[in-house]
């Protein structure tokens, strides 16, 4: 049972909040931009009702009060094409006063890297701010698992597999990519709305393969893991400051997908496919969402911006405020955000050519 | 027993949580900013709850819970109040309030039609918190039964409830559901994104029609048109009958009516994936069906009311199942609930399949807290019924170009474009054309609404199916014909074969004349046009694709009700019921002005948008339409102008909303709220 304290009086309720935008914060003077009384705008090109909602409504009070001048800021939401009309309309936006952000998400990343028609907004006009990360966990029934050797999936290869996707070019290319090199003949079910109805499939017994982020994995299938109703089968894993795929340190028991390739006959962590997934991987998840200021924003508002996501990281509490509600992920600023926009957004050639021809050959999808 | 010596302790934990006064504080806070959003028609929750997300980090979790299930619980409560005294209806949950609800206000019985349909809420949430105390703890298992085939069998169940609201000619209302699925399927396709009626060099459509459109459309635009267009007052009498003590009395004389749509809204409502948006049309449904005389049926028969509306509130407690048992929203507002439960206290609420272990006594307090805001929000607003319904005896035509002013505002919220009003007129004259030619528009729109379900379900189904039949026939037939299914299967045949036998009887919009034959037949050519370009436009789609089959199945059977209609269109004389006219006899007839005329008011509004922005269009317009169509003096125009200007600002500031930009506005770069 949950115990909640009930002690707290109104002053602590409404009135907390309004009140702890209005607390002291020492102004790193000089450089940057001053906001006070006024209104930032942060623009998530989703519904009020996706996984980027959560995102921005997390950071949006914690970045009002590190802003200077503690701005008032407030998530619109624009959706529309699956976030390229949000995109799109931010890179008409020009740079003002700094009062204008944008929250990007691995959506609005794939459709740019797979030259999709609607795509009029380039990332390397933009300016990045922050990048948080995040990962993904594939998980089977036992029944299936038991199938497996070790970290050999050579068993599974025989069987036939339902998943629920949410579109071929979506975030769910991930995970099929690499069932598919694991030699897994999975057949995807289209239409899903979410990752969470996806998982509400796998539980009704429809699908037997699905995946998660980490954060939807930590609170809706570690309770089927505990009751033996699903297992862990692997992780998409995390990057190592050289680009390495090593284990995710939020699962360090579970084994990526490059260790159960390794292990799996025919499945190969080299040539054009492996490059391909890789590629799309980073792409994916260790930058998934990122913000972003227009196309000319000036430099002291990127630095009075950097500084604000710096402060909020250095918060006292927030391994813990962040840790239930965005993962032990982590959130990238200045130079290393720089890197992890570079990697999300430039793809080689070759990469992009062998992804755009599979979903063609795969779905009879095709980026005209 | 084990499950009842774990409930009692948290259900005890619970009601002490929620019986502190600080909490019911915030209880009734959230209720009353609830009433206000909610009796705007089309923002609904998710409006209201964007609000009050900026507060939620870090409060006190049981008082963010009580000020954000104060605001949810009363929005299907609310929302009545659009339905029933303006015929539009405020949300997805009370589009069949509107059939019967309007007629009784317009026979000037409004405040008996709210006060009903009020204390219909208030006990169907109630009978929803006292099922769900027990239901939630053995709930999961039997959510889990509830695979594809059965949703789709769901689909297919409020799908037949066009039988009983199809109208005096079968196949008409057929075809208007088929035409309201073919509008649903436009834009990009669930399964590969192939488009349907839209192309990439066109983007509006290619996202749909939004629910609230289509909504405001068809029913609201065509009933604000013909009511100004006779110049009179919502209500026919003069004096206002039924207070609100007789609709409670209507209600409490059928109390099983609304003891079973209570427990219709609950069931449907618990199943994840249908959003209840069919739930207050089976319960219509099922009023019309267990109802001996059905005559009265959309001319304001209460028990239309007290059906839907028992059953919307009941909707919202059963929601919460897919939404805290497995952290799957059932509605958008549900889905902006669960973000906000996140940022409260520490994060450690954790919505999903550990929330009945860890957090049971939150559980039931949000399910208590849902019960208790729909007392205090029924109270509040059978209170007001009675004044509010005196909005009915006002000159309509000074009620009007506010209903336009809420509408349009409403309608660009949906996706921030000018094309949203663009879309809204569109379909607004569709709504004219099928209500002057007695096509069933609650049919259209239930086909719209279950377009989409119909399609994904079916299409999900069948690819289930074909790699469960790979793996032995009989496992195949076991995933299709589940218990659940088979069960579902006879309710259906049932209610089809009851609905068209008595659909005949029910007119759901009144009783319309026939008259000549050129106008009904051109209407009929241009929806065949119609429904053949959608059949040719999705046989267009490369073959191995999904999104093609649905369409293609939807335009062959409307072509062939088409041509059923056409032939005994050739066949009978012209006072034929297939010939209905409301323009050849009865009140739209005899009406002082014109159709014409009136809709370019309502045009004259988004062109000047289009141009000056909306702000500055809604001045012009108010003012004109006041002082011209209203006849009033220049001072009264003036003020009754800036008092909507001003409203509106303030509405539109509070929730931090922007109004559509004209052209205007790419040139100069003008201040909120006119740029």
């Amino acid at each position: 049972m949950s115990k909640l304290k009930t002690t707290r009086r109104a002053a602590l309720g409404l009135v907390a909040a309004a009140a702890a935008s209005f607390g002291l914060q020492a102004n790193a003077g000089g450089h940057g931009i001053d906001l006070a009384g006024k209104t930032v705008e942060w623009i998530i090109p989703f519904s009020e009702t996706g996984g980027s909602a959560k995102w921005a409504n997390f950071y949006a009070p914690l970045l009002s009060e590190a802003l200077p001048g503690q701005p008032t800021v407030v998530v619109k939401f624009m959706p529309g094409a699956g976030s390229t009309k949000g995109a799109n309309f931010f890179q008409e936006q020009s740079y003002e006063d700094g009062t204008l952000i944008f929250g990007s998400s691995g959506s609005t990343q794939f459709p740019f890297l797979l030259g999709d028609p609607r795509v009029k907004y380039n990332y390397a006009d933009w300016n990045v701010v922050l990048a948080s990360g995040t990962g993904g966990v594939a998980y089977l029934p036992p029944e299936m698992a038991a199938k497996m050797d070790g970290m050999n999936a050579a068993g599974l290869q025989g069987e036939d597999f339902i998943y629920g996707n949410q579109g071929a070019t979506r975030l769910d290319l991930v995970p099929t990519l690499a069932w598919e090199m694991l030699g897994l003949n999975v057949e995807s079910v289209m239409g899903i709305k979410g990752r969470g109805d996806g998982r509400l499939m796998f539980e009704r017994g429809e699908a037997n393969i699905d995946y998660q982020t980490s954060s939807s994995y930590l609170k809706g299938v570690t309770p089927l893991v505990e009751a033996g109703t699903a297992v862990p089968m692997m992780t998409w894993g995390s990057l190592d400051d050289a680009g390495n795929i090593v284990r995710d340190p939020t699962f360090p028991d579970i084994p990526t997908f490059k260790e159960v390739c390794e292990a799996t006959d025919g499945c190969e962590t080299s040539g054009e496919k492996w490059d391909a997934w890789k590629a799309f991987f980073v792409a994916g998840f260790p930058a998934q969402k990122m913000v972003f200021l227009p196309n000319g924003a000036s430099n002291d508002a990127i630095v009075t911006y950097t500084k604000a996501f710096e402060d909020v990281k250095a918060r006292a509490d927030f391994a813990e405020i962040s840790g239930a509600r965005l993962g032990k992920y982590p959130q990238m600023t200045g130079n290393k955000a720089q890197t992890a926009l570079a990697s999300a957004t430039q793809v080689p050639e070759a990469a992009k050519a062998f992804v755009v021809n599979w979903l063609q050959e795969k779905y009879g999808v095709s980026l005209k | 027993m084990d499950i009842i010596a774990t409930a009692l302790p948290a259900l005890g934990d619970a009601w002490g949580l929620i019986l502190q006064p600080i909490v019911l504080g915030y209880l009734v806070l959230g209720v009353l900013m609830g009433l206000c959003i909610g009796v705007f028609p089309g923002l609904g929750g998710i409006a209201g709850l964007s609000l009050l997300l900026p507060f939620m980090f870090g409060m006190d979790p049981i008082l963010g819970l009580a000020l954000m299930i104060g605001m949810v619980a009363v929005v299907p409560t609310s929302d009545t109040f659009a339905s029933v005294l303006m015929g539009i209806p405020g949300s997805s949950a009370s589009q069949a309030t509107v059939l019967d609800g309007f007629p009784m206000a317009k026979r000037g019985q409004a405040a008996r039609a709210l006060s009903a349909a009020f204390a219909s809420s208030l006990f169907g949430g109630l009978v929803g918190a006292s099922f769900l105390t027990i239901f939630i703890l053995v709930a999961r298992p039997i959510v889990l039964e509830f695979r594809t085939p059965e949703l789709l069998m769901i689909t297919l169940f409020g799908l037949s409830m066009v039988g009983i609201l199809a109208g005096r000619v079968a196949i008409k209302g057929l075809v208007a559901a088929g035409l309201g699925m073919l509008i649903g399927t436009i834009g990009e396709g669930a399964s590969s994104g192939d488009l349907r009626m839209s192309s990439y060099d066109f983007p509006y459509l290619t996202d749909g029609l939004k629910l609230v459109i289509v909504g405001l459309g068809i029913f609201a635009i065509p009933e604000i048109i013909a009511l100004l267009r006779q110049d009179r007052a919502i209500s026919q009498e003069p004096q206002l009958g039924g207070g609100w003590l007789e609709g409670v009395k209507d209600w409490f004389a059928n109390i099983w009516l609304s003891v079973r749509c209570s427990i219709i809204g609950v069931v449907v409502g618990v199943i994840p994936g249908l959003g209840g948006s069919v739930v207050d049309w089976i319960a219509y449904g099922h009023a019309v069906q267990t109802t001996p005389d059905k005559s009265n049926f959309g001319k304001g028969e209460v028990r239309g009311v007290i059906g839907p509306e028992s059953s919307n509130n009941a909707k919202e407690g059963g929601g919460l199942v897919p939404t805290l048992l497995f952290g799957i929203p059932g509605s958008g507002s549900m889905a902006i609930f669960i973000g906000a439960i996140a940022l409260l206290g520490s994060g450690q609420i954790e919505v999903g399949p550990a929330m009945l272990k860890n957090n049971l006594d939150i559980t039931y307090s949000i399910v208590w807290l849902l019960a208790l805001a729909n007392v205090v929000g029924t109270v509040i607003c059978i209170a007001a019924s009675g004044g509010i319904a005196k909005l009915t005896t006002i000159r309509f035509s000074l009620l009007a170009p506010f209903l336009f002013m809420i509408i349009s505002f409403a309608a660009f919220q949906s996706g921030q474009n000018l094309m949203d009003l663009v879309a809204l007129f569109a379909i607004g004259f569709l709504g004219i054309l099928m209500r002057r030619f007695d096509w069933s528009r609650p049919a259209f729109l239930i086909g719209f609404v279950l377009s989409n379900p119909a399609e994904t379900y079916a299409n999900q189904a069948l690819q289930i199916a074909q790699s469960r039949f790979r793996k032995g026939f009989e496992e195949g037939l076991d995933y299709i014909f589940s218990p659940i299914v088979i069960v579902l299967i006879v309710i259906t045949v049932i209610s089809v074969v009851l609905g068209l036998r008595q659909a005949k009887n029910i007119m759901a919009e009144g009783d319309v004349q026939s008259g000549s034959k050129r106008a009904p037949l051109v209407f009929l050519l241009c929806v065949t046009g119609y429904i053949g370009y959608a059949f040719y436009d999705a046989a267009s789609i490369p073959s191995f694709s999904r999104d093609r089959t649905f369409p293609m199945f939807v335009a062959g059977v409307c072509l062939v009700g088409c041509l059923m209609l056409l032939i005994r269109m050739m066949l009978k004389p012209e006072t034929d019921t297939i010939f209905a006219d409301r323009e050849k006899n009865g009140e739209d007839a005899d009406a002082t002005h014109g159709l014409w005329p009136t809709l370019a008011w309502f045009a004259g509004l988004l062109i000047l948008t289009s141009l000056l922005g909306f702000i500055l269009a809604l001045g012009l317009f108010l003012f004109t339409f006041l002082k011209i169509r209203a006849g009033l003096g220049n001072l009264s125009a003036a003020i009754y102008t800036a008092c909507g200007i001003v409203f509106m600002c303030a509405m539109a500031g509070l929730l931090n909303r922007d109004f559509p930009p004209g052209l205007l506005q790419e040139y100069a770069n003008l201040p909120w709220p006119l740029g």
